[in-house]
């Protein structure tokens, strides 16, 4: 009987087999080519920038001269400017990016939901020179003439606040730069924070629902907690973004490589200073240097990921 | 082996760009964004007339030289010549093609084009941001009956390494010596005051939308879009007007003969009308080409323009060159050798 039965059950290798080997190198072949290209451009930034690090040695981060004419480039400004704009960014974007997203999965009404979430999908594919010209052409002269002059004219002289909004009044400063990439990451936020929140089992909130829980204490102790994890992987995609953001803030931040002294301050970024200056660099120095810089961009970025996982960690063990 | 990564990756940009249908006497060349849109003109020209294509990719002026010197272009242009050692030292020749000019354009109520008077050495200190004011004593003694305001001045720059920053900033260090000493001249340089903006449009954004503003663009940029320039003093004395005769003029006293590869920028010339800021923009080829047959084409191309190109330089405001400048390139294009060593072209 169980001779009979393992006979029966021993099934003949499907058709096709013999794909699979293929199938799976090929799959080796896709994830080598990834870890490949990033090992090449860390090697090859590394390479590029290294007559810059050897020359200025920690002075490159820590000198605010950006000086072509005597070549000698110092980053701290466009350092400071990046994590600064790119901050603000976050802080101005997450707020809203969580309220639309739970507007849009608890309480908008079911036909509006497809036409707003379209509209944050869609806003997410404006090409970011776009927001550049519309930030430069339309935002930055009526933040200047709404937001910033009032704010200049009210501060009180000698307090944290008039040194916080010095500057030109003209819109072209790390504060427009701030709100432009902040209206750049929303819709991206926006819409990865509502797919999460739509993989929050229907069960779960329901029951809290069914237990009398409040809309807001669902949010806050159940469907935030169900996608913690992930959530905080958005909000660092949003950060990633901001930080390496060119065009958009190349038309807005001004473009001033000295330390910003104020919000209302004009300053650059560390993207914004490759776009401007790469295509006209001609001695080896300034070329080496703009690499240098973009090896900074890349290791502030990966920082940014690492302290993510890092907090990822330790909240998994409490 | 960056730069081979690179170099490689324009290749095959240039390529794609050449299309398929790219025949033996085609040209290829890249560099200055200045002289972009007439030469593109010109190639649209001498395509309908001739059958033969020139290709150009506005780059820069900087990546022009790099792809010249990376020989994965024919011609390379810039608005920033080269120097005669560096020529020497990587067997260019170098020839002007057309010039513009410079001009500081402002924005302060009540005053229009032309009103308000400047000159070199108080845009310097203007640009160093030791002028603060637009009713400093310094402007106001040369700028009698134009009625100044006490606005701060905001100073505008190019964010962007520019071939107008290289032509200005020289003009800067020409004229007022704290600015040599302490900023010097370059395409990028360490502003020392002031807001960047990317590219003349975005200058020209800046200055519209500060009040007490001043910035520097090209001419037909100034001119296409009406902003308020000013006059500025030549080094006769007079104040002049931004105009093509005065940026003619300027080209005119330039002493082209006496300039080693051409090297020449036309600031501060003699004459009652020169404009201070003129520059022309220039070509760059090999002095030994490889292939005789491109070679030629290059140099018949601008020949071609010099003869016939003049109403569409103008027509796009770029100011032509003047006909005895034109005759000295000619001469010099003799010195251009095929591989058998003879001149690759003459004109006729």
């Amino acid at each position: 009987m169980s001779a009979v039965d393992a006979a029966f059950v021993r099934r003949s290798p499907p058709k096709g087999a013999g794909f699979d080997p293929i199938f799976k190198w090929t799959c080796a072949f896709a994830a080598t080519v990834l870890l490949a290209s990033l090992t090449g451009i860390v090697i090859a930034l590394a390479i590029g920038g290294a007559p810059a690090f050897a020359k200025f040695g920690f002075g490159f981060f820590t000198n605010s001269h950006w000086n072509p004419v005597t070549e000698v480039y110092g980053a701290e400004g466009p350092i400071v400017g990046t994590l600064i704009s790119a901050i603000l960014a976050l802080i101005f974007s997450l707020p809203i990016a969580f309220g639309v997203a739970v507007f849009l999965v608890e309480f908008c009404p079911g036909p509006l939901r497809r036409p707003i979430g379209v509209a944050v999908e869609l806003l997410a594919g404006i090409p970011s020179i776009v927001y550049g010209m519309w930030g430069l052409f339309v935002f930055a002269p009526l933040f200047a003439q709404y937001v910033q002059l009032p704010l200049m004219t009210a501060a009180p002289p000698g307090s944290i606040w008039d040194t916080l909004t010095q500057g030109t009044p003209n819109g072209a400063n790390i504060f427009t730069a701030s709100i432009i990439l902040a209206i750049m990451i929303l819709p991206y936020m926006a819409a990865v924070l509502r797919d999460l929140f739509l993989t929050v089992p229907v069960h779960l909130r329901e029951s809290g629902y069914g237990m009398g829980s409040t809309t807001f204490e669902v949010i806050t102790s159940i469907t935030l907690p169900y996608v913690r994890r992930s959530a905080i992987g958005a909000v660092m995609l949003g950060l990633g973004r901001a930080l390496g953001e060119t065009m958009a803030v190349t038309f807005v931040i001004g473009n001033s490589h000295l330390l910003p002294k104020s919000l209302f301050d004009s300053g650059s970024t560390i993207a914004s200073t490759i776009a401007n200056e790469f295509n006209e660099s001609t001695t080896d120095m300034h070329t080496a240097s703009l690499i240098a810089l973009g090896l900074v961009l890349f290791l502030i970025t990966f920082v940014v990921l690492a302290i993510a996982r890092a907090l990822l960690g330790a909240d998994k063990t409490a | 082996m960056l730069k081979t990564i690179m170099a490689v990756a324009a290749c095959a940009t240039l390529a794609l760009g050449a299309g398929s249908a790219a025949q033996a006497t085609d040209i290829s060349g890249a560099g200055a964004t200045f002289p972009a849109p007439v030469y593109a003109k010109w190639a649209e020209t001498y395509k309908a007339q001739t059958g033969t294509a020139v290709n150009y990719q506005a780059i820069g002026s900087g990546g022009g030289i790099k792809q010249i010197k990376a020989k994965t272009v024919e011609f390379g242009a810039t608005d920033k010549p080269l120097k005669a050692d560096e020529l020497a030292a990587s067997g260019l020749f170098q020839f002007p093609t057309v010039m513009g000019g410079v001009v500081p354009v402002i924005n302060v109520p009540g005053v229009g084009p032309g009103q308000v008077r400047l000159t070199g050495a108080l845009l310097g200190a203007i640009y160093l941001g030791e002028i603060k004011k637009w009713n400093d004593p310094h402007i106001t003694a040369i700028n009698k009956g134009v009625n100044l305001p006490g606005l701060p001045i905001t100073v505008v720059h190019r964010s962007d390494g520019s071939g107008t920053s290289f032509v200005y900033t020289n003009y800067l260090a020409l004229k007022n010596a704290t600015w040599k000493a302490k900023v010097g001249a370059s395409d990028s340089v360490e502003w020392p005051a002031g807001i960047g903006g990317k590219g003349n449009d975005g200058v020209a954004a800046v200055v519209k939308q500060t009040i007490g503003s001043i910035g520097y663009v090209e001419y037909a940029y100034a001119k296409q879009n009406h902003m308020t320039y000013t006059k500025l003093q030549a080094a006769a004395g007079g104040f002049v007007d931004p105009t093509a005769a005065n940026f003619a003029a300027a080209a005119s006293h330039g002493q082209w003969s006496a300039a080693q590869g051409f090297y020449l920028l036309l600031l501060d010339q003699p004459g009652a009308n020169s404009w201070p800021i003129t520059a022309a923009t220039f070509i760059l080829v090999y002095k030994q080409q490889p292939n005789a047959a491109v070679g030629s084409t290059i140099l018949k191309f601008f020949d071609w323009a010099y003869k016939q190109g003049d109403p569409q330089a103008a027509q796009l405001d770029y100011v032509p060159l003047p006909a005895n400048v034109k005759a000295l390139v000619r001469k010099a294009w003799l010195d251009v050798k095929g591989p058998d060593g003879k001149p690759i072209y003459v004109s006729h």
